[in-house]
């Protein structure tokens, strides 16, 4: 897996642990879903761990493990499958304040899509690294000045641009 | 694997400009006419082969096999209405596509 | 003094006839252009394969058709000056096969460019602030609106503000391009509905409120293709203020759980339909509660921006009716026909809305080649401000033309084979291309088209039988809105045979309904014969004043199942 942050591959200090692996005393590590009620029940407030979701999760599920949680990581099972930008979204708007990453398939022309809803990491596989170089993930990021919306993260607003030459 | 039922050519769309291909013996050809027919499941097999080799090379896309008769001047040409759509060209513009002897690779 | 202001006064007599593009829309077409130049060099490369390429090149209007790639071009609530449609004749010309297709959703479609020109072509629009960007792909697509906006004489308020505001907001929304499927938004802000928003997967009429504020009737999950559903209403009066936080939300909804396991059960239209609108509108509705709305507050100033480019043109003070028109209409009764079918009342006195059919007869509906849009480009400078619109009826519409100045725009239309008078009339057929040109078709329907067109093409008997929609599609998907046809036909494959199924009395306005299926399949050669059976048996029964709908609303649809049913016992061609 490559992981891609501001544009550039860098190394992933997180690690997916695998079910049937026991929490580890230390380090970053990621829990599947149905782990994580009892991740938050035994780690200690020190422990360092995230989570990672199928993109049809419910954000009522997560509410309660958020404060505890440094990374959530929202599996996107086909790129085009766009559930992962609303569900990124709402977890933004329950205040998650860690990292959050989208894993799966995703081209690097979604990257300001991803970095709009509110993700800081995409995490894809090596063979699509291979052919979709860090270039091309920072041209896609570079891709536009600004963004018709509002209230989306990355870019400047056209309408909050607007707004101040007006009432300038 | 389905029934191997009628002769079959393999047609394409050529990445860059769209046009309408068929494999024949040394490439893709623009007429359907010069297309290779596969008289056998394994010789289709074959076909679509060669077909997903030159998806991956980045030369054609949409790529399927079609059902041929051949005529008696041993020239292949499609069964079904679709493809003998594609062969041609629109059929309300005969002044354009294929039919008008337009395209080139 | 604001910076609409300013425009204004520096072209004090040049109408601004549709939106013009600021810096900041400037930049982000330029940017969009040079992003799928880049991407058209990715895919060349191999750096995208096909399967990814595909979302991105549709989202910029691009598909893989039957013969070639096809690039659909938006016109933004179909509004274009006279300098736009020359572009595209010029673009037909440079890069395509000399014409172009207009479509049911008011784009223009050529059906020939190359892949590696499409850039080219996409930076010849921008040039003049057009563009293709989300035209096809499952995001928003483009807006459309009334044709006869800002110029009916039954409308509350322009939609097309409204539109272009629309438009900016669903621009690379990063949340909504991967929708589970195409989303199609239609606003209306007249009496009678010419948008048809009731078949659209979200459908705006803008009313007033007993206190006289503007607010909009949101209607969700219509939409035409595999299932037709009349849309249902999601918020009765949704003020102005609250629109961009209430369509936010619905599309919220939609997005997180739109079916995405079928494509034919992913529009919106099927999750109202699954869930029922009360589920919906109560899921809406707490969305909309737990949104920050102020991040969507509306901002009077720059509705008010894209509001002053749609100000009135500077019309000049009129009789209500013209001397010089009823002098010509006596003396040439071929511009009088053509007055009387293709021209429209105008709200202001003295000026007439026209129609410009692009449904001649035995002709390709909705083709106009290069040479014609020039015509029609000229003639909008000299008769009508330069201002052109595309309705989704396939036609093209001069939208402030002076009732003194209808005979010489005629006779200079009449030149260029575009005067055919049968706006509305059986011959004015909407057809999607069908398997002439589109990948998805299981039946040609031009053809259909042509054949009922000519089968029809003694004009006076057209005007006799008045006003009637036959509407074509060549697959299920109903591009070409058969299932809102007075008459509609659907292309099918039958047996390794095109098939043609009939339906009757679909209606695409405010009294919107859903055609009913007549009988079994017909071949091509019998559709004419059908639809004559049908409109004579019409026009037999028909009471004063009634359209074919109306008729067939009266009498019931098993009388005209009857009708054919005696035509084939009868050992008819049927």
């Amino acid at each position: 897996m490559a992981l891609i942050s501001d544009g550039r591959f860098i190394e992933d200090a997180w690690r997916r642990l695998a079910d049937e692996e026991a929490l580890p005393k230390s380090g970053k590590f990621i829990v599947s879903l149905p782990r994580l009620e009892h991740a938050v029940e035994v780690l200690g407030p020190t422990a360092t761990f995230g989570v990672i979701v199928p993109n049809t999760t419910e954000p009522s599920a997560l509410i309660a493990a958020l404060p505890r949680l440094d990374l959530i990581s929202i599996a996107f099972p086909a790129f085009a499958d766009g559930r992962g930008f609303s569900l990124a979204r709402l977890l933004r708007r329950a205040q998650f304040k860690g990292e959050l990453r989208a894993s799966g398939r995703l081209v690097a022309d979604q990257y300001p899509h991803a970095i709009g809803c509110g993700f800081d990491t995409i995490e894809i596989p090596d063979d699509l690294a291979d052919r979709q170089d860090e270039e091309q993930w920072r041209a896609a990021l570079n891709a536009y000045s600004m963004s018709y919306q509002r209230g989306y993260a990355g870019r400047g607003s056209i309408l909050e641009a607007r707004r101040k030459a007006v009432r300038s | 694997m389905p029934v191997f039922k009628h002769p079959q050519i393999l047609i394409a769309s050529n990445l860059t400009d769209g046009e309408v291909v068929f494999l024949g013996s040394s490439g893709w050809e623009r007429d359907h006419r010069r297309a290779r027919v596969a008289r056998k499941a394994e010789e289709a097999t074959a076909l679509e082969a060669l077909g997903k080799r030159d998806i991956s090379a980045n030369h054609v896309v949409d790529v399927y096999l079609a059902d041929v008769e051949i005529g008696s001047d041993g020239a292949p040409t499609p069964l079904h209405y679709r493809e003998k759509m594609r062969v041609k060209g629109p059929s309300v513009r005969l002044d354009l596509g294929k039919q008008a002897g337009e395209g080139a690779l | 003094m604001t910076a609409v202001d300013l425009r204004v006064a520096q072209r004090p007599n040049a109408p601004m006839t549709t939106y013009r593009y600021d810096e900041y829309d400037a930049a982000f077409v330029s940017e969009r252009v040079a992003e799928f130049r880049e991407q058209v060099n990715r895919r060349l490369s191999g750096a995208l394969t096909e399967e990814e390429f595909r979302p991105f090149r549709l989202m910029n209007g691009l598909y893989l058709q039957l013969h070639a790639y096809m690039l659909r071009v938006a016109i933004p609530y179909g509004t274009l000056t006279a300098r736009q449609m020359r572009r595209l004749a010029d673009i037909a010309d440079k890069w395509d096969k000399g014409y172009g297709h207009f479509t049911t959703r008011q784009n223009l479609q050529y059906n020939w460019p190359k892949l590696v020109d499409t850039p080219d072509i996409l930076e010849s629009l921008a040039d003049v602030e057009m563009h293709a960007i989300q035209t096809s792909g499952n995001c928003i697509r483009n807006v459309t609106a009334d044709h006869f906006a800002g110029v009916a004489p039954d409308e509350i308020e322009d939609p097309r503000p409204t539109a272009e505001f629309l438009r900016q907001w669903s621009s690379l929304h990063s949340e909504f391009s991967f929708l589970p499927r195409k989303f199609k938004i239609a606003v209306t802000g007249a009496e009678h509905d010419r948008a048809a928003i009731l078949v659209h997967d979200i459908g705006l009429r803008i009313v007033k409120n007993d206190e006289g504020e503007i607010g909009y009737q949101v209607v969700v999950g219509g939409g035409l293709g595999r299932s037709p559903f009349i849309g249902k209403v999601v918020g009765d009066f949704v003020p102005r203020e609250d629109l961009l936080a209430f369509l936010e939300a619905i599309l919220r909804v939609y997005n997180r759980f739109g079916r995405r396991d079928n494509k034919y059960k992913a529009r919106v239209k099927i999750l109202v339909h699954e869930k029922g609108i009360d589920e919906i509108r109560a899921a809406v509705e707490a969305e909309f509660a737990a949104m920050d709305r102020s991040v969507f507050a509306h901002d009077p100033e720059e509705f008010e921006r894209i509001a002053a480019f749609f100000a009135p043109p500077p019309y000049e003070s009129l009789p209500a009716t013209s001397a010089l028109l009823r002098a010509a209409k006596l003396e040439t009764p071929a511009f009088a026909n053509f007055v009387d079918v293709n021209v429209g009342a105008h709200k202001i006195p003295g000026y007439a809305i026209v129609t410009v059919s692009l449904k001649p007869i035995g002709g390709v509906p909705g083709d106009a080649t290069s040479d014609q849009m020039r015509v029609l480009a000229d003639a909008s400078e000299r008769f009508g401000f330069g201002e052109l619109r595309v309705s989704h009826e396939q036609n093209i519409i001069l939208p402030h033309v002076r009732q003194d100045d209808l005979f010489a725009l005629w006779s200079m239309l009449d030149a260029a084979s575009l005067a055919t008078a049968n706006a509305g009339l059986v011959s004015d057929i909407i057809s999607c291309p069908g398997l002439d040109y589109c990948s998805l078709a299981t039946a040609r329907s031009i053809p259909i088209a042509q054949a009922i067109s000519k089968r029809f093409s003694d004009m006076s008997r057209q005007r006799r039988i008045g006003k009637l929609g036959v509407k074509i599609s060549g697959c299920i998907n109903a591009c070409g809105h058969h299932h809102v046809g007075a008459i509609g036909i659907l292309g099918l494959e039958k047996k390794g045979q095109e098939s043609y199924q009939i339906t009757l009395g679909g209606d695409p306005t405010f009294s919107a309904s859903i055609g009913e299926i007549l009988g079994p399949g017909v071949t091509a050669e019998q559709v004419p014969d059908v639809v004559e059976h049908l409109v004579d048996y019409y026009l037999a029964e028909r009471e004063e004043g009634e359209a074919f709908i109306d008729t067939w609303r009266r009498i019931g649809h098993a009388r005209f199942k009857d009708v054919l049913r005696r035509e084939g016992e009868d050992g008819a061609d049927i």
